[in-house]
C-alpha cells in the first residue's frame, strides 16, 4: 500500500462527489471575493446616489440600485464577507465550546457527564433560534453579538456528538497503551481521542456554517440583526421588501445569494459525511 | 528470591445497573474473584483459561489500566493497588503491556515513529535527534525496517503491527511485561515469528513476563510455570514440565485433552477428558467449586464446598476436592490422565 495519511484518503473520496466538489468552488469565490470586496464591489456600499435610486441592473450598476441609490452589487459582496465571518466564528465559537464540554464529559464520566449530559439536554430544549431572539433583545444587535450569541447557544450538538465518540474511543487498546505508557489525561484526550473524533465534528460544523449563515440572515430580516447601515444578505433583503412590486433585483440578488451559499456548505458537508465513512476506509 | 510481582487475593468486581433515571444494580460480575500468584524476576509465568475466566481482567489491574475491588498488588514490595495516581504514573517505567489485538492498539492516526516514541515523551526520557535515534533503535530491535518510521499502522500487516506494539512497550526499558495473548490474533505461520522475538527479548534484556494466552501448548512453548485460571480463580499453579507431565486439576486436563498431538495414531488412540456445557455466566458463578457444573469427576460436597488452593508438593498446588482422596478411590479414567499425559 502506498504512503498516506488519512486525509489524504478522505480528499480523494471527496473529489469523487462531483456536486461537492463545485460547493467547494462556490465557497472559494465568495472568500475571495469577501476578502477583496473593496475592490470587487467597485462602489462603496453605503454611499448614497440620490440621482440614481431604485435603478434595475445596468453595465454601471450590475445589480441595480436600493432607494438611496446604493450600488446592490457592492452591498452584496459587503454583504459576503459579513455572512462568512458570521458563519465561520460563531461555528468556531460553539465547536470549540461544544468539543471542550464533550470531551471533559466523555473522558472523565461519572458526575461531570452526568452535568454535562444534562445541560446539553436543557440547551436542547429551547428553541435556538428565539432564545438567539430573545438574547439580542437584550444585549443589541452588532455582528460580534451575533456571532457571540450564536456560539453560545448552538453548541449541544457538537459537545453530545464529541461526547459519544470519546465513551467509543476510551475503552479501545490504543488508548489503554497509552494510559499504560503513562500519558497523562490532556494528552489521552488531545493526542489519541480528539483525532480519531474530529471527522463527524467537521461534518458537522461544515452544516452549521450554513445554518448559522441562515439565522444571520432571518436575525436581520425580522431587523434584529445588525444595525441598518451594515449591509448583510438578510437586511438587505428587509429593505427589499417594500419595493418588492417595482424593484425585483432588489430581493432576488440576497435570495439568491442565501440560497446558493446554503447549498454549497451543505454539498460540502454532505461530501465530506460520505468520504469519512469508515466503511470506504482502506 | 524475593518476587518481583506478588498478587494477594486479586479481586476485581465490576457492578452491573439497568436503567437511566433509577439505576439499581442488578448484579456483580466478578470477572477476577481472588487470584494470588507471584512471579520472580526473569521467570515467564504463563496464564491459561479460556476466554471470559478473567485472564484480561488481571493483566488489566497489575497495570491499573482497571481498579482493583480488593487485594494487594505488590511490586517490589510496595503496593500498586492503592497508590496514588502520581505515584503509579512513575512505576509505569517498569510494567508494560502488550496487547492482543494489532489493529486496536496503534492509533490508526499516529505513524509508528510517533506511537513507539510516546512512552519516551511522556517520561521526557529523549527528544529531537536523540529520540528519533532510539525508536530507530527500538524498531530495529524488533524486526522492523527503522525507515518505515513515517507510517501508518495501516500500512503494516498484523505480524509487524505486532512487531510495532512490542516496541513500544520496549521503549521504557521496563522489568515486567504483562502480554495478553500477543499471538492469539497472529496466523500460525506469523504466530511462532513473534514467540521467538519475545524469548529473544526475555534473554536479552532479563525480562520478567506475565504470558497470557488461552492455547496452552503456546503457553507451555514460552513459560517457566504456568498457572490455570477459571471463572476468575485459579485453579492450579506448577512448572511448566510438572502440570504437562502431572496435570492434577480436571479442568487442566480438559485442556491438555484438547491440545492436538502431532502423531496420528497417538491422537486416536488416546483418552479425550471433555467438559460438559459451557462456561457459566460469571455475573452468577455456581456456587461450591467454580467448575462443579462441567467436571467429568464431580462429587456431591463439590457443589457445595469450595475447594481451596492447596499444595499437592512445594511446587505445585491444586483447588480440587480429588486431591483429599487417597489414590485408590480416584475415579481410573482420572488417574489414567494424570500419568499417561506426556504427549504435548
Amino acid at each position: 500500500m502506498t504512503r498516506e495519511a488519512y486525509w489524504v484518503l478522505v480528499w480523494r473520496q471527496f473529489c469523487k462527489h462531483k456536486l461537492a466538489l463545485a460547493g467547494l468552488a462556490v465557497i472559494g469565490v465568495m472568500a475571495i471575493m469577501a476578502v477583496l470586496a473593496a475592490w470587487v464591489g467597485r462602489y462603496s456600499p453605503t454611499a448614497y446616489d440620490l440621482e440614481a435610486m431604485l435603478q434595475p441592473p445596468s453595465p454601471a450598476h450590475w445589480f441595480g440600485t436600493d432607494e438611496l441609490g446604493r450600488d446592490v452589487w457592492a452591498r452584496m459582496v459587503h454583504g459576503t464577507r459579513v455572512s462568512l465571518q458570521i458563519g465561520f466564528v460563531a461555528v468556531g465559537i460553539y465547536v470549540a465550546v461544544g468539543i471542550l464540554l464533550g470531551a471533559l464529559a466523555g473522558y472523565y464520566g461519572g458526575w461531570v457527564d452526568l452535568w454535562i449530559s444534562r445541560l446539553i439536554e436543557v440547551m436542547y430544549c429551547f428553541p435556538t433560534f428565539f432564545l438567539i431572539l430573545a438574547v439580542l433583545a437584550f444585549v443589541g444587535p452588532s455582528i460580534y453579538n451575533i456571532m457571540i450569541v450564536i456560539g453560545l447557544t448552538s453548541w449541544p450538538g457538537i459537545a453530545r456528538l464529541v461526547r459519544g465518540e470519546f465513551l467509543k474511543l476510551r475503552s479501545q487498546d490504543f488508548v489503554q497503551a497509552s494510559i499504560a505508557a503513562g500519558a497523562g489525561d490532556i494528552r489521552v484526550m488531545f493526542r489519541h481521542l480528539l483525532p480519531n473524533a474530529l471527522a463527524p465534528v467537521l461534518v458537522s460544523a461544515t452544516f452549521g456554517v450554513a445554518s448559522a449563515i441562515l439565522v444571520e440572515s432571518s436575525l436581520s430580516y425580522l431587523g434584529f440583526g445588525v444595525p441598518p447601515y451594515v449591509p448583510t444578505w438578510g437586511s438587505i433583503l428587509s429593505q427589499a421588501q417594500e419595493f418588492m412590486d417595482i424593484a425585483w433585483w432588489l430581493t432576488l440578488s440576497p435570495g439568491l445569494a442565501i440560497f446558493i451559499t446554503i447549498t454549497a456548505f451543505n454539498l460540502v458537508g454532505e461530501g465530506l459525511r460520505d468520504a469519512i465513512d469508515p466503511r470506504l476506509r482502506v | 528470591m524475593a518476587p518481583l510481582l506478588d498478587l494477594r487475593d486479586l479481586k476485581v468486581y465490576f457492578p452491573v445497573s439497568r436503567g437511566v433515571i433509577f439505576r439499581r444494580h442488578v448484579g456483580i460480575v466478578r470477572a477476577v474473584d481472588g487470584v494470588s500468584f507471584a512471579i520472580a524476576p526473569g521467570e515467564t509465568l504463563g496464564l491459561v483459561g479460556e476466554s471470559g475466566c478473567g485472564k484480561s481482567t488481571v493483566a488489566r489491574a497489575i497495570l491499573r489500566l482497571v481498579s482493583p475491588t480488593a487485594g494487594e498488588i505488590l511490586w517490589d514490595g510496595e503496593d500498586l493497588a492503592r497508590a496514588p495516581a502520581a505515584v503509579m504514573r512513575r512505576r509505569r517505567r517498569d510494567l508494560q503491556m502488550i496487547f492482543q489485538d494489532p489493529y486496536a492498539s496503534l492509533n490508526p492516526r499516529m505513524t509508528v515513529g510517533d506511537i513507539v516514541a510516546e512512552p519516551l515523551k511522556t517520561f521526557r526520557l529523549a527528544q529531537g535527534k536523540a529520540l528519533k535515534e532510539e525508536v530507530q533503535r527500538l524498531m530495529h530491535l524488533v524486526g522492523l525496517n527503522p525507515r518505515y518510521i513515517r507510517r501508518y499502522p495501516h500500512e503494516f500487516s498484523g505480524g509487524q503491527r505486532q512487531r510495532i506494539g512490542i516496541a513500544r512497550a520496549l521503549a521504557l526499558r521496563p522489568r515486567l511485561i504483562v502480554a495478553d495473548e500477543p499471538v492469539s490474533a497472529l496466523d500460525v505461520s506469523i504466530q511462532a515469528q513473534i514467540l521467538n522475538l519475545l524469548m529473544d527479548l526475555r534473554q536479552q534484556f532479563g525480562l520478567t513476563y506475565l504470558f497470557i494466552s488461552h492455547d496452552l501448548a503456546v503457553v507451555r512453548h514460552v513459560s517457566n510455570r504456568i498457572a490455570v485460571m477459571y471463572l476468575g480463580k485459579i485453579m492450579e499453579i506448577a512448572e511448566a514440565d510438572e502440570i504437562m507431565a502431572q496435570p492434577l486439576h480436571p479442568y487442566t486436563q480438559v485442556l491438555l485433552s484438547a491440545v492436538p498431538i502431532p502423531d496420528p495414531v497417538a491422537e486416536r488412540e488416546r483418552r479425550r477428558i471433555v467438559a460438559k456445557g459451557d462456561l457459566p455466566s460469571p455475573l452468577n458463578p455456581p456456587a461450591g467449586c467454580p467448575f462443579h457444573t462441567r467436571c467429568p469427576f464431580v462429587m456431591p460436597h463439590c457443589k457445595t464446598t469450595e475447594p481451596p488452593l492447596k499444595e499437592y508438593n512445594a511446587a505445585h498446588l491444586v483447588a480440587c476436592h480429588l486431591m483429599e482422596l487417597p489414590r485408590e478411590q480416584l475415579p481410573s479414567a482420572y488417574v489414567d490422565v494424570r500419568v499417561t499425559p506426556a504427549h504435548v
